[in-house]
């Protein structure tokens, strides 16, 4: 049977998208590493993409699409550092000088891509994890790279999730990548001796990206499901190729027991439902399988800290039977864990209601004293909640209304309102 | 990659070889370990900001006016500079942070630019 060019077109585009958000990021991540420059790496695997749109139809799907992308991707690299004597001179103490090195240059390459073999592309993501978050970069910008680099979503999609325009974030891209090859960001995997330094900055990019999804700062929605869902596989991408680091697994241990609540946690109308109104029975039980077994294995060993033990306490939810049957009082004891490690007022408002609940609410708002988040939204709602616990209606209503006037984003406030 | 760690000083901070400032000595041992490993291709140390002579044209008049310094009223001043040949910022840093200009003032660093 044959088939006319339009389907064989149709077939092309079905192979590149399948090729998806993994495919796309080890290959970036490998041509970013070999040529030590993302704006290059990201114009010749687009390049690559175009040349496959044209040639398969005609030529055929290789049999290893991914491996015939980063030929064509690194060939082109390569034309392109030879006409620019600035690349070449910074590729050229990079030493991979033989690359340039006319004629020879492309059957070494082809070698190179013919021993990747079909899953043997070696996977350069770490280093691109690291280059992406080094602390010479804003959040802001390593947030947006992450995303961009080693996430499968759009500029566009980036922009959505963060409440900017398109352009704004195109241009924030642009950018970060440009201080990345300015300043000389290394695209390399930190020393053991330095990954205590560099992990955490990565570890809270992937934090902000998920809490980003998790309780949008503004706008009309509650939740934001696909940064969550990319948040949760960057971290398993992260974890597979950490496997010793404990803290990656305790995040993703987190991530987890909270994505488990999700479908619970907002009703019909997008109004978000406190944990202690949520339906535990719709609660996913296989997040919650995985994210138990990794939080119990990462709380016991040395290098756990302030994600394992928000895990732990995502944990001990998870468990409760009901809101009643919670262990708030070990719930409590590891938020004054965790304040010891990160004294910040975040940490202090939730051992307050961890307090609250274990001791009753007059415990609760004394140690609401100690904590200085006026101004905030959940600190508002907590000590409206406890004012009308201790039967004080009025200023529990008055606490409500300060609730409301912070800023939030508009399901919040529909909440504050009922 | 070259750059350049410009080591920086305030005009409110004790000087250089005073009581609660600097010791000299420090410099000197830094500048030797940074030397000896072979990094270094370029450089200099100044004598004190209150030497300076600011060439600039007047505001109005455009005329051009030598006046001479401190300039106390620019808070920071160059005190001295490496020009070094390292693979990344991240040696940079690390260079950076061994040098006691770094906790006696600070360090700026800047890649230069290549053309």
């Amino acid at each position: 049977m044959t088939t006319g060019p339009g389907e064989h077109t149709a077939a092309v585009a079905a192979v590149l998208s399948r090729l998806g958000a993994e495919d796309r990021s080890r290959l970036l991540a490998v041509l970013a590493h070999r040529f030590h420059d993302l704006d290059l790496a990201e114009d010749v695997l687009s390049d690559a993409m175009v040349a496959a749109m044209e040639r398969w139809p005609e030529a055929g799907t290789p049999d290893n699409p991914a491996a015939w992308l980063l030929t064509v991707a690194k060939n082109r690299a390569l034309d392109i550092v030879r006409g620019d004597a600035v690349r070449a001179r910074r590729l050229a103490t990079l030493r991979i000088e033989d690359e340039l090195v006319a004629g020879e240059a492309r059957d070494h390459s082809e070698e190179l891509v013919e021993s990747f073999g079909s899953a043997r592309i070696p996977d350069e993501r770490l280093n691109l994890f690291f280059t992406c978050s080094h602390p010479t970069l804003k959040t802001s910008e390593q947030v947006a790279l992450i995303l961009r680099c080693l996430g499968g979503l759009s500029t566009a999609e980036v922009a959505a999730g963060f409440l900017v325009d398109t352009t704004t974030m195109q241009q924030r891209l642009v950018r970060a990548k440009k201080r990345i090859r300015v300043t000389g960001i290394p695209f390399r995997r930190p020393a053991d001796d330095e990954l205590p330094e560099r992990l955490p900055p990565v570890l809270r990019v992937l934090y902000l990206i998920y809490t980003q999804g998790y309780v949008a700062t503004a706008g009309p929605a509650h939740v934001r499901p696909e940064l969550t869902t990319e948040a949760i596989r960057l971290t398993r991408v992260l974890a597979h190729l950490l496997p010793a680091e404990t803290e990656v697994r305790g995040l993703l241990a987190l991530f987890l027991l909270t994505e488990a609540r999700q479908a619970t946690r907002s009703d019909a109308e997008g109004l978000p439902v406190p944990l202690s109104r949520q339906e535990r029975s719709r609660w996913d039980s296989s997040l919650i399988v995985e994210g138990l077994s990794l939080v119990t294995r990462a709380a016991g060993e040395p290098g756990s800290g302030g994600y394992t033990i928000q895990a732990a306490i995502a944990a001990l939810h998870a468990e409760a039977a009901s809101f009643a049957d919670t262990d708030w009082k070990q719930i409590r004891v590891l938020y004054a864990m965790l304040h010891r490690l990160e004294p910040t007022p975040m940490v202090a408002l939730a051992e307050a209601v961890a307090i609250s609940r274990s001791e009753g609410p007059r415990a609760g708002l004394r140690a609401l004293e100690e904590v200085g988040l006026e101004g905030r939204r959940p600190f508002h709602i907590a000590r409206s909640i406890m004012l009308r616990e201790v039967g004080d209606e009025a200023a529990g209503a008055a606490e409500a209304e300060r609730a409301r006037r912070c800023p939030g984003n508009d399901a919040e406030s529909a909440f504050i309102d009922l | 990659m070259k750059y350049v760690l410009l080591l920086m000083g305030d005009h409110q901070d004790a000087e250089c070889g005073d009581q609660s400032g600097p010791d000299p000595a420090e410099f000197m041992k830094f500048d030797q370990e940074i030397t000896e490993a072979g990094v270094v291709v370029g450089g200099f140390a100044l004598e004190g900001p209150e030497t300076a002579v600011r060439v600039s044209a007047d505001s109005e008049s455009e005329e051009l006016l030598v006046t001479s310094g401190p300039f106390a009223e620019t808070g920071d001043f160059v005190g001295g500079s490496y020009v070094i040949e390292v693979a990344d910022i991240d040696e940079a840093i690390a260079w950076a942070k061994r040098s006691p200009g770094a906790r006696f003032g600070h360090i700026e660093i800047r890649p230069v630019a290549e053309y």
